[in-house]
């Protein structure tokens, strides 16, 4: 399948807002801090059309911003975003509506004092998906398919429950007709039991209406149900993309397999003492990340050469990369077939 | 069985706002041994955190404790002054809050805060004092724990925060300690660390802990027995693994089975459909029955729970079993 989402080398820096007096300050040596943080760092990626790619990682692993820089909302410091071989964003302005965003937290992406029928119609109605005169209809289409009653269109988000705001949510960002769905932790703030309804939502309109999705959350079990493939991040960088159910059986990178290992189970059975394989330690801070390779401190499998060297990103079959020193030997454990047609590629 | 720390029996607290009598908690019975964990499982609203509080008779006004019973080491602590009740907290029963950043005075060291803590319930000089709050830190994990006394809040991470937070809750050694989702905050690295150390440290340290979460995969692997709690209601109670394996109710059924981990990857997860009631307009009889496949007639009078070995349920219809049951 071609690409349909190319991600080429993508970086974003944070820097800080300095007033006019700091920067005077920080020319003359005062103690000001400088420093931008390297939020994404050096990131390629492809995604192909119809298919879900996962974002996994810890807070302040560059998930979010990721997300962002792909909407066009950021606009990224340096790489390109391509859809469908057209950039995203032209100096800074999002060219595009074929993307579009769902938020995490659906109280505060929803305007309070909107009727959420005017919040879903109002997009379409500025870029010419529909008038003002047949916005009524249009979106009570939206409405019925995310599973609202269309009577509801004149209500305030604050009559609304948290799954349902969601709903809303959600039909606002299909209401442009996008290809792309970029949701970022949309059943974090919500209730297991509503967790399941919107997931299941999820799957079915990415199916009916043939989306492309990026799917952010911290949840990996989420991650493993929903996307096709997955892209593990750590401090900026991805530091292993592969099939789902391949980086789950046998994960390459060191932080991967430690993430898998330090999330909770349910376990069934009575009388064994669940062992956690805990990380060492935690995140570094990203204004300062560690030479080498950045999970170094933390890896139990670090040896000099990570102090020293970032290491490269490396395929270790077809569909599955991976940025580690070790991986040949993290995956051994694992699995030894996968370990034989490993290549190098260069560095990007 | 072995004599209850903390007895619990029929504990109910209403809200009395404007709008209505809110029924937060709505008799609520458990008993803790010593070194025991408990598992407080619910969603948002259905009163696990204001359960938690009621033990500590932290529950402000509109709120108030209407009826049953708390005792700790056979003291009765609903009728306790307040007074007597301060001499308790975070002596023999103390809590440990979700948001570390909110329970830290930020204008205070971690050392002054933790001194003023040991200074509520024992005469210790500055330098023993110290002492006993750098063991703590040591023994919850935070390095070179002397210097950090002098460090304020701002400077720690979520993760020792939460960490500091913990060491003061243990500072008395207390009987019994209520956790309210102190690990939900975190990242799951972080989070297991946590997890880990508080099971080994209530162990060592025979201190019976009330463990609140939304997570049912947190609590089953650190508590010994569960109660699952629905609208104010406890509606199913018993040993951990028991009641994950062969659940009888239909709501912890299905919280159960709704868990991605519980489907085939891509297929639909089995969903509860409907949302939870307000605790203000509460459905007459089973409050679950509205979203229930199970409810009939003789779910408009609510269930008293079943009592069965060691585990009980709120429930006329329990789910079997034989059938539905395996996972």
């Amino acid at each position: 399948m071609s690409v349909f989402l190319n991600i080429d080398n993508v970086s974003r820096l944070f820097g800080p807002n300095l007033s006019t007096g700091e920067k005077i300050a920080a020319k003359l040596g005062g103690n000001v801090e400088t420093r931008a943080v390297r939020a994404v760092s050096e990131v390629s990626l492809t995604v192909r059309r119809g298919e879900t790619l996962g974002l996994v990682g810890e807070s302040g692993c560059g998930k979010s911003t990721l997300g962002r820089l792909i909407a066009g909302i950021l606009p990224p410091t340096s790489g390109s975003i391509l859809l469908d071989g057209t950039p995203v964003m032209v100096d800074g302005r999002k060219v595009t509506t074929r993307v579009q965003t769902v938020f995490q937290d659906p109280f505060a992406s929803l305007d309070p004092r909107m009727k959420v029928g005017d919040t879903v119609s109002e997009g379409p109605i500025a870029h010419g998906l529909t008038t003002k005169s047949d916005a009524q209809g249009y979106v009570a289409n939206w409405f019925e398919r995310v599973g609202l009653d269309p009577v509801w269109v004149d209500r305030y988000p604050h009559q609304f429950s948290g799954g349902q705001r969601q709903r809303v949510a959600i039909a606002r960002a299909l209401a442009m007709q996008p290809d792309v769905l970029i949701c970022d932790e949309p059943v974090a703030s919500l209730d297991v039991s509503i967790q399941a309804q919107i997931i299941n939502l999820f799957l079915e309109l990415t199916c009916d209406l043939d989306l492309t999705c990026v799917f952010i959350s911290h949840d990996l079990s989420l991650i493993r149900h929903v996307s096709d493939r997955v892209a593990v991040m750590y401090l900026g960088r991805i530091v292993e993309l592969g099939p789902v159910d391949q980086v789950f059986a046998a994960s390459a990178h060191p932080y991967t397999a430690a993430l898998f290992g330090s999330v909770p189970k349910l376990v069934l059975d009575a009388d064994e003492l669940v062992h956690f394989d805990t990380i060492e330690g935690e995140v570094p801070s990203p204004l300062s990340p560690p030479p080498g390779c950045y999970y170094h401190p933390r890896c139990p499998c670090a040896t000099d050469i990570c102090a020293t060297t970032q290491p490269e990103t490396q395929t270790v079959s077809e569909l599955r990369a991976v940025a580690c020193h070790h991986f040949k030997a993290v995956l051994a454990d694992k699995d030894p077939d996968l370990t034989s047609a490993s290549t190098s590629v260069s560095a990007r | 069985m072995r004599e209850p720390i903390l007895s619990v029996s029929d504990l109910t607290t209403h809200f009395f706002t404007r709008a209505g009598v809110v029924k937060a908690v709505d008799g609520v019975s458990f008993d803790l041994a010593k070194g025991e964990i408990m598992g407080l499982v619910g969603e948002s609203g259905s009163g696990k955190t204001v359960t938690g509080f009621s033990l500590l008779g932290l529950v402000d006004a509109p709120g108030r404790i209407v009826k049953g019973s708390v005792k700790l080491n056979g003291t009765e602590l609903t009728t306790l002054s307040d007074p007597e009740l301060r001499a308790r907290r975070g002596h023999e029963i103390s809590m440990i809050f979700q948001d570390p950043i909110a329970t830290l005075n930020p204008m205070l060291t971690i050392g002054q805060q933790m001194r003023m803590a040991i200074d509520a319930h024992e005469w210790l000089s500055k330098r023993a004092a110290d002492a006993r709050a750098a063991e703590l830190l040591t023994q919850v994990g935070i390095p070179s724990a002397a210097a950090r006394l002098r460090g304020y809040p701002h400077e720690f991470s979520g993760g020792m925060r939460q960490r500091v937070a913990i060491a003061i809750a243990l500072l008395h050694r207390p009987a019994v300690i209520v956790a309210d989702e102190p690990t939900t905050a975190l990242d799951v690295s972080i989070q297991a660390q946590i997890l880990f150390q508080m099971r080994d440290l209530a162990a060592e340290m025979g201190t019976a802990m009330v463990w609140i979460s939304h997570d049912l995969a947190v609590v089953s692997s650190l508590a010994s027995k569960l109660a699952v709690m629905y609208a104010g209601r406890v509606v199913e109670q018993g040993p951990t693994a028991t009641l994950l394996r062969d659940p009888r109710h239909p709501y912890t059924a299905g919280l159960i089975s709704s868990l991605p981990a519980m489907s085939q990857p891509g297929m639909p997860l089995s969903q509860i459909p409907g949302t939870t009631p307000s605790l203000l307009s509460l459905p007459p009889g089973c409050p679950f029955a509205p979203r229930c496949d199970r409810a009939t007639k003789a779910c408009g009078t609510a269930p008293e729970m079943t009592m069965e070995d060691n585990r009980g349920w709120r429930c006329f219809h329990p789910v079997s079993a034989f059938k539905e049951a395996t996972v």
